[in-house]
């Protein structure tokens, strides 16, 4: 089992304004990360002591957890954003108002920000936020 | 998470959760359940005539763009007999609008709709760009409000139509129900929450997303891969509305009902009739012929202020009183070209911008 997962991001409705006016971004993530979402160290990548127990029966470390859409709004804010973090989230997960598709389906039928992630996975962003 | 089933079809895989009723449902079946709906407040609203000529409010945002697709398609799904056009308002700000009318020019060729873009440069002689120029960021938005309202109904008069829809949306409405509330605003209060406004010999408006949620126009906009156009307005956006906007969608995120419920709430205020006695009775602006309920509309007011370097004239009371203590408008100031309202439904060829 893969150590990472590979994620294709989209912004879309305003939202690319605050990551660099960016629409696509390729991302990787570790497949298992701090359950308290501290991105502090990624990236780069995760723990080696870790790696044997990415399998999905294997047994989860305390304090760590199979990365899902939480952990990525995370890293998103802390690595990718880059200006007016406050438009993007609030509290620990984004501002009313941003859609989320995970694979083309809405969020709110995949867990939202339990969903744990796999490779290959596309996750896309639209505020609804601005002018008709 | 395993795959959940459409509660419509049974048959696809649900992509969306509805807010307004919670139902898991697939894109076909969502497709379908977004112009039903928007159809059955047409009908039920009996919001159109046959063989009527109408104009859609077009910014190239996401709203008015939606709006476009499905009154087409349900122009010709349902034959309502209606000659459809796109109508824009060009405000003159350079870097935005000039980029979201690149998308409405694109919405004429994909949708095959005439378009007419009026500017507010042709009508007032003053493109946004000047008027922030002279007023500066704080009250613009005043300026931009009212000049874009006249400017569409004199851009309907000028397309022969007597009828403008608008893509505003049950959340648009929601927010400006709280804001006239915040406000005491009884007159808009009244009025803000109706699907169709038309007074005297004026041009109709309605609003055929009066009960669409902003969630579904942005994910059917997404689904159709519709191409729209989203940036703030570099004029600083209306602030007061932004609160509100807010506001709403954090109670949305508890509750997502809320929106139809504020409406409802909105519709279900009534004004007595002696608060409805005090409110001022509607004329004709003296000058340039627009419907007023003053001697000079907003327009003219506001106008008359940045012509004679008095910008806060139509802003405030005071500046106004200062600004007629001043002596009357100079004979040789611009003026507003005098409204007339639509020619009868005699057809005349249209000839569009492009």
């Amino acid at each position: 089992m893969a150590s990472s997962v590979s994620l294709k991001i989209e912004f879309g409705g305003g939202l690319e304004l605050l990551f660099a006016n960016q629409r696509s971004h390729k991302l990787t993530l570790p497949a298992l990360v701090p359950s308290d979402n501290s991105t502090a160290h990624s990236p780069p990548n995760l723990d080696p002591d870790t790696d044997s127990a990415t399998s999905d029966d294997a047994p989860i470390a305390d304090g760590w957890k199979r990365v899902d859409v939480t952990y990525l709004l995370h890293h998103l804010r802390d690595h990718l954003l880059k200006e007016r973090p406050e438009l993007f989230m609030d509290k620990e997960t984004v501002r009313p108002g941003i859609l989320v598709l995970i694979n083309d389906t809405d969020w709110e039928l995949e867990g939202e920000g339990e969903y744990v992630l796999k490779d290959g996975d596309e996750v896309v962003f639209i505020s609804t936020l601005h002018g008709g | 998470m395993p795959p959940k089933t459409c509660i419509l079809c049974s048959k696809n895989r649900a992509m969306l959760k509805r807010p307004k009723t919670g139902q898991q449902i697939c894109k076909e079946c969502f497709f379908l359940v977004f112009e039903t709906e928007v159809h059955n407040t047409i009908m039920d609203a009996n919001l159109f005539n046959p063989g009527e000529r109408v104009a859609i409010g077009a910014s190239g945002g996401k709203d008015s763009t939606v709006l476009a697709y499905v009154m087409k398609t349900l122009n010709e799904r349902y034959n309502y007999g209606l000659d459809l056009f796109l109508l824009s308002i060009d405000e003159g700000i350079t870097g935005y609008r000039d980029d979201s009318l690149e998308t409405v020019k694109r919405n004429q060729q994909q949708y095959s709709m005439p378009l007419k873009i009026l500017s507010y440069d042709e009508l007032y002689g003053w493109t946004m760009d000047a008027i922030v120029g002279q007023v500066g960021r704080k009250n613009n938005c005043t300026f931009c409000g009212v000049f874009r309202r006249q400017a569409l109904d004199r851009g309907a008069a000028m397309l022969n139509v007597h009828h403008i829809v608008t893509g505003h949306n049950a959340d648009d409405i929601a927010e400006t129900v709280l804001m006239n509330i915040m406000r005491g605003d009884i007159a808009r209060l009244g009025r803000c929450t109706s699907i169709c406004t038309q007074g005297e010999d004026t041009i109709k408006r309605s609003k055929p997303f009066k009960y669409t949620y902003e969630k579904e126009i942005v994910m059917y906009a997404y689904f159709k891969k519709l191409d729209y156009f989203s940036t703030e307005c570099i004029y600083s956006p209306d602030a007061y509305r932004g609160h509100a906007r807010v506001f709403l969608k954090d109670l949305e995120a508890a509750r997502p009902s809320v929106i139809i419920d504020i409406i409802h709430s909105g519709e279900a205020f009534e004004i007595r009739d002696e608060v409805k006695a005090t409110q001022k009775a509607q004329q004709v602006c003296k000058r340039c012929g627009y419907m007023s309920s003053n001697d000079l509309c907003k327009a003219c007011t506001l106008l008359e202020g940045l012509e004679r370097g008095l910008a806060n004239a139509g802003i405030t009371d005071r500046a106004r009183r200062n600004m007629n203590a001043e002596g009357p408008a100079p004979d040789d100031m611009r003026t507003i070209p005098f409204f007339k309202p639509p020619a009868d439904m005699a057809a005349i060829p249209i000839t569009t911008n492009s």
